[in-house]
C-alpha cells in the first residue's frame, strides 16, 4: 500500500479529492466539540468554569505526543525503505505537532492562573510537554540547517528516531523528578477521575484535533511537493554545465 | 585492537598538544558555577540548597560546548573519509572518540567538582555523591553528545544547533544526578539515583555509537 | 593480507550518482584489470570526485553496482575497503602531529602490522622533515605526505583525486614513479585529473559523456507529476 502511495501524482490526486471532505469534517467535529465543551459539560465543583480549558488543553497534549510518534514512524520509513513521501510527511507534520505543544503549554498556563495564582506550575505533564516542545524545535531546526534539504531531512529523521527512543526515558525521569519535588498539594490537572460527561467532549475534541491535523498535514505536503516541482522546473531551464568551447557535441 | 589504541592515542595526544581547548571548556565550567552566587546572592543556605543543581547544569553546558571537538575537525580536513575506510568500524571510531572526549572533559569535571562544591558551601558529606554521580553520568553526556555532534556536521551554526538538540536528551542525567545529591542527605539514600545514572551510561554505550555512526555515514556524502 | 598480490579486476556496471536533488551521471561502466590505469576527465561538476567517492564506498550509488574480483562489494564491504586506498582533495593532516606520526597513525588505522614508513618518506622526499609538526608544512609538502600514505600501507587499488594539485615538478615526478612501480607490481589505479596525459598508457573515461539526458529519470522523482 505504501508503495502505491509513493507516486507523487497519485498522492496529489487522492489528497486533492479528500481534502474538501476532510476540511468539512474537521470543522464540523470541532464545532460540536466546542459546543459540548463550553455549554454541555458540567463545571467542576473545585475549579468552576475554568475547567473548560481542559477540553482544549488535554487533547492538545494527546495530539502533541501522537504527532511526534507519527514523525518518528515516518522518519523510520524514510530512512529504512527510502519512501520518498515519508520524509515530506515527517517534515510537514513537525511544525503542526509543535503548534499543538504550544497550545497545550499556553492553555496549561492560562488554566493554572486562576487556580494557583501563578502563570506556570512545574507539574509532570506540563514539564514533559515543554521538553517535547524542544524536541520538536530541535527537529525543525536540524531539518532546515543544511543547504541541501535532502541531507537536512535525513539528519532530522535520525534525530526523530533518537528522540522517540529517549522520550519514555525523559518522561520517566520527569515524573520521578516531579514526585521528588512535590509542590505541596497533590494536584493533577484533570482531576482524579474523569466522568463520562467530561470524557465524551474530550474525545470529540481529540477527534476534531486529529481531523484538523490531517487536513493541515495534507495541505502542507501538497505545498511542499509543489515547491519541489517549482524548483525542479527552475533547475531544468538553467543552462547545463558549460562544455569546453572546442568540444564536439556530447554523444547521446 | 591496535587501530583502536592508535586512535585513542592520537586523540589524547592532540588534546594534550592543543591543551588550550580542554582548558577552555573547564574554565567555562568553573565560570558558569561562579556566576550563580553572583546572580543569586552569596547566602550560604541558598547556595547549599541549589549547589548540586548548579554544578550539574554547569557540567552539562561544559559538555555541550566541547562537542564540536568530536568530529568537526576530522570532517573538515578529510580525516573522516579515511576513518570510514580504516580497519575499524565507524561504531568503534565513535566509542574511542567518546572515550577520549570523556577523559578530556568528563573526568576533569569529576575531579573539579569537590572544589566547586566547597565554593558553594555544600556539605562535605554531599561531595562523594556528587562526584560519583558525575563519574557515572558524564560518560552518557559524551555518548549522547556524539549523536548530536554527528548529526550537525555540515549544518549551519553546528555549535548552537547541537546544544539545542542534545540538552533535552541530557535531562534524565541531570535529574538523576542532582537528585542523587539531594536524596543522599535525605532518608532515601542516593543508591537508586546512582544506579539509574549508571544504567543510562551503560545503555548509551552500545546504542549511541550506532546512531552516531549512521549520522556520520550521512555526513560523508 | 592486502598487499599488491590481492589485486583483482574492478568492474563497475551502470553506475548513477545523485548529489542533493541533482543526478550527476548515469550509466557509467568500467573495467579495470590489475596493472591497469584509468584516468577520469571532465569539466567541473561532471562528477569525477563523486565517482571516485562512489568507488571508495564513501557514497552510495543511485543505481548500478561494483564488482571486485567478480563478487559484488556489498557482500563484504570491509574486505573491499581493505584493498583500496583513497586520496581525496583534502589531506587529512593534523597540524599538531609530526609527519612521521601522521604516517604511523594512518598505517595503524589500516591495521598494518609493519608499515613501510621509511619507504614512504623516501618515496616522496620527506625524510628531512620527518619530525616536523605538520603545521609547518607547505601545501605541496602536505600533498606529498597525503600521497606517502599510499606507500606506507600498500593496497592493490588506488583512487586518487587530483593528486598532483599543489605538487611541484619534483613531486609530480615522484608521483609518476610511485604510480609506475605500483602498476608494475600488479596494482591498479584510477586518477581524476584535468591532464589526460598524466598517466602513460592509461585509458580515459570522460565523465561529460555520462551526463543525464532529458529522457533519464528526472532530477527529482518527487517532482514527476
Amino acid at each position: 500500500m505504501l508503495s502505491r502511495l509513493a507516486n507523487p501524482a497519485r498522492f496529489m490526486r487522492l489528497s486533492g479529492a479528500v481534502l474538501p471532505l476532510l476540511t468539512a469534517a474537521a470543522a464540523l467535529v470541532l464545532l460540536i466539540g466546542f459546543y459540548l465543551a463550553l455549554f454541555v459539560a458540567p463545571p467542576d465543583y473545585q475549579q468552576g468554569e475554568s475547567v473548560r480549558i481542559m477540553f482544549v488543553h488535554v487533547p492538545a497534549a494527546w495530539l502533541a505526543l501522537l504527532v511526534y510518534l507519527l514523525v518518528a514512524v515516518a522518519s523510520a520509513v524514510a530512512l529504512v525503505w527510502r519512501h520518498p513521501l515519508a520524509a515530506i510527511a515527517a517534515q510537514a507534520a513537525a511544525p503542526l505537532g509543535a503548534a499543538f505543544t504550544l497550545v497545550c503549554l499556553v492553555t496549561g498556563s492560562l488554566w493554572g492562573r486562576p487556580m494557583w495564582g501563578t502563570w506556570w506550575v512545574w507539574d509532570a505533564r506540563l514539564t514533559s510537554v515543554l521538553v517535547l516542545f524542544f524536541l520538536y524545535l530541535g527537529y525543525i531546526a536540524l531539518a532546515n540547517a543544511f543547504d541541501d534539504p535532502g541531507r537536512g531531512g535525513r539528519a532530522a529523521s535520525m534525530l526523530a528516531l533518537v528522540g522517540v527512543v529517549n522520550l519514555p526515558i525523559i518522561k520517566f525521569s520527569v515524573d520521578w523528578w516531579n514526585t521528588l519535588h512535590q509542590a505541596g498539594s497533590v494536584f493533577r490537572i484533570g482531576g482524579p477521575t474523569i466522568d463520562s460527561s467530561m470524557l465524551v467532549p474530550l474525545l470529540i475534541m481529540a477527534c476534531g484535533y486529529l481531523l484538523l491535523f490531517s487536513t493541515l498535514l495534507l495541505v502542507r505536503m501538497r505545498t511542499a511537493l509543489n515547491e519541489r516541482k517549482a524548483r525542479a522546473l527552475q533547475l531544468a531551464t538553467a543552462p547545463a554545465a558549460s562544455a569546453p568551447p572546442h568540444a564536439s557535441p556530447v554523444p547521446r | 585492537m591496535s587501530a583502536h589504541l592508535g586512535l585513542l592515542r592520537r586523540e589524547l595526544l592532540l588534546a594534550w598538544r592543543q591543551g588550550g581547548e580542554i582548558g577552555l571548556a573547564l574554565g567555562f565550567f568553573v565560570l558558569a558555577v561562579v556566576l550563580f552566587p553572583l546572580g543569586v546572592g552569596p547566602e550560604a543556605e541558598i547556595l547549599r540548597r541549589i549547589g548540586a543543581g548548579i554544578i550539574w547544569v554547569a557540567a552539562l553546558l561544559a559538555a555541550v560546548l566541547s562537542l564540536d571537538r568530536l568530529f568537526a575537525a576530522d570532517h573538515g580536513d578529510g580525516g573522516l573519509d579515511l576513518l570510514a575506510l580504516s580497519a575499524m568500524p565507524l561504531e568503534g571510531v565513535v566509542i574511542v572518540k567518546c572515550a577520549a572526549h570523556w577523559v578530556t572533559t568528563g573526568l576533569p569535571v569529576v575531579v573539579l567538582s569537590p572544589f566547586l562544591a566547597m565554593l558553594l558551601n555544600m556539605d562535605t558529606a554531599e561531595m562523594p555523591v556528587l562526584a560519583l554521580g558525575l563519574l557515572l553520568g558524564t560518560p552518557a553526556l559524551s555518548l549522547l553528545g556524539a549523536i548530536a555532534a554527528a548529526l550537525t556536521l555540515g549544518a549551519r551554526r553546528p555549535g548552537v544547533l547541537s546544544s539545542l538538540l542534545v540538552l533535552p536528551l541530557y535531562l534524565p542525567v541531570l535529574i538523576f544526578g542532582a537528585g542523587a545529591v539531594e536524596a543522599g542527605v535525605g532518608s532515601t539514600g542516593a543508591r537508586a539515583h546512582l544506579l539509574l545514572l549508571g544504567a543510562l551510561s551503560l545503555a548509551a554505550l552500545p546504542l549511541a555509537p550506532l546512531a552516531t555512526a549512521a549520522a556520520l555515514r550521512q555526513a560523508l556524502d | 593480507m592486502t598487499g599488491i598480490a590481492g589485486a583483482v579486476a574492478l568492474v563497475a556496471e551502470d553506475l548513477a550518482c545523485r548529489r542533493g536533488e541533482r543526478l550527476i551521471f548515469t550509466g557509467v561502466s568500467l573495467v579495470l584489470a590489475p596493472g591497469g590505469a584509468l584516468v577520469l576527465t571532465g569539466a567541473n561538476g561532471s562528477g569525477k570526485s563523486s565517482l571516485l567517492r562512489l568507488l571508495a564506498t564513501l557514497l552510495a550509488p543511485e543505481a548500478g553496482r561494483i564488482l571486485w574480483g567478480g563478487a559484488p562489494i556489498g557482500d563484504d564491504i570491509a574486505a573491499y575497503r581493505a584493498h583500496l586506498a583513497y586520496v581525496g582533495h583534502r589531506d587529512a593532516i593534523k597540524p599538531a602531529l609530526s609527519v612521521r606520526e601522521t604516517l604511523g597513525f594512518w598505517a595503524a588505522m589500516r591495521g598494518a602490522a609493519r608499515p613501510a614508513i621509511d619507504a614512504a618518506l623516501a618515496a616522496f622526499g620527506l625524510e628531512a622533515i620527518a619530525d616536523w609538526p605538520c603545521g609547518w608544512l607547505s601545501a605541496g609538502q602536505r600533498r606529498r605526505l597525503a600521497l606517502a600514505r599510499l606507500v606506507a600501507t600498500p593496497t592493490p587499488l588506488w583512487l586518487l583525486d587530483e593528486p598532483s594539485a599543489a605538487l611541484d615538478a619534483d613531486g609530480e615526478a615522484r608521483l609518476a614513479v610511485t604510480i609506475a612501480s605500483h602498476r608494475a607490481a600488479g596494482g591498479h589505479i584510477i586518477v581524476a585529473t584535468h591532464q589526460a596525459t598524466a598517466v602513460p598508457g592509461a585509458s580515459e573515461l570522460r565523465l561529460g559523456d555520462f551526463a543525464p539526458t532529458a529522457s533519464d529519470s528526472p532530477d527529482d522523482p518527487l517532482a514527476a507529476y
